[in-house]
């Protein structure tokens, strides 16, 4: 069992269900700044954390979904005492953890850039079967470094 | 929202990139790239009004340097924001691309004549 898991519940600042879609984005985007600066993340750390979340977002319409599938992401945003812990939920085919692995950096071409900067933002990232059997659920953690 | 705006200036292509560029918006962006480079001369492009980016449009911008490597013309980014430049040094392509505070910057740094 990782150490993800292993967190306790979380206090739940924000739940947002959406389209698949990259119109969400913005909104998406919007949504986690507000929740990471209230959470007590500097303006830069904040940033960060939205386009981590972002490029995961983005990595599920794109390559989860595609262009074959439509459906909702359910995002949840949790306080814990020493960081921030959000969830994507999807309903996409099951991924091959294998399969999202970043690329090598020396290897400059487009493509595989966002699980790079996904792990290299968050502390913790989990990728998991979706809870109720379908989907897969996204976990990712940011350590605040500065206690409130 | 994202706009881009294709002009000349002392015989290099000047691109200005603006808004969000993300997965909603860089398809548009990707193809104004590539055709730019295209046309086989300098490229800059002013970044100022970018307001956001994400490795969608890095992605994009990445495939244009690799044109303009092949055919030994410069590209080089301008007035990015610290936000815009933090994206590049996460993906550790600030090394990759040239970066520079301004046009004029730009301009100094790619000579009429690139050798090839």
């Amino acid at each position: 069992m990782s150490r993800d898991t292993d967190l306790p519940p979380g206090n739940l600042l924000l739940e947002l269900d959406f389209a698949a879609e990259v119109g969400r984005l913005k909104i998406v985007r919007s949504s986690v700044k507000s929740i990471a600066l209230a959470v007590g993340f500097e303006e830069d750390a904040a940033m960060d954390i939205v386009l981590a979340v972002d490029e995961a977002v983005t990595n599920i319409i794109r390559h989860g979904y595609g262009e074959e599938h439509r459906g909702d992401i359910l995002l949840r945003a949790l306080q814990h005492d020493d960081g921030l812990a959000i969830e994507l939920h999807d309903k996409a085919p099951t991924a091959d953890p294998e399969k999202v692995k970043p690329r090598a950096l020396e290897d400059i071409k487009p493509g595989k850039l966002g699980t790079h900067l996904i792990r290299t933002i968050m502390d913790r990232t989990e990728l998991l079967p979706g809870p109720d059997g379908t989907g897969n659920l996204l976990k990712l953690f940011k350590k605040l470094e500065k206690p409130r | 929202m994202s706009t881009q705006d294709l002009t000349e200036v002392e015989g290099k292509l000047l691109l200005k990139l603006a808004g969000d560029i993300d997965l909603a918006h860089c398809a548009p962006i990707r193809k104004q790239l590539l055709g730019a480079v295209a046309q086989g001369k300098d490229l800059l492009i002013d970044l100022d009004e970018v307001t956001y980016i994400d490795s969608s449009g890095v992605a994009s911008l990445i495939e244009a340097m690799q044109v303009a490597n092949k055919n030994g013309t410069a590209l080089r980014l301008f007035a990015a924001s610290t936000q815009v430049m933090r994206v590049f040094e996460l993906a550790r392509l600030d090394q990759v691309f040239p970066m520079h505070a301004d046009l004029d910057a730009a301009l100094a740094a790619t000579p009429a004549a690139v050798e090839g």
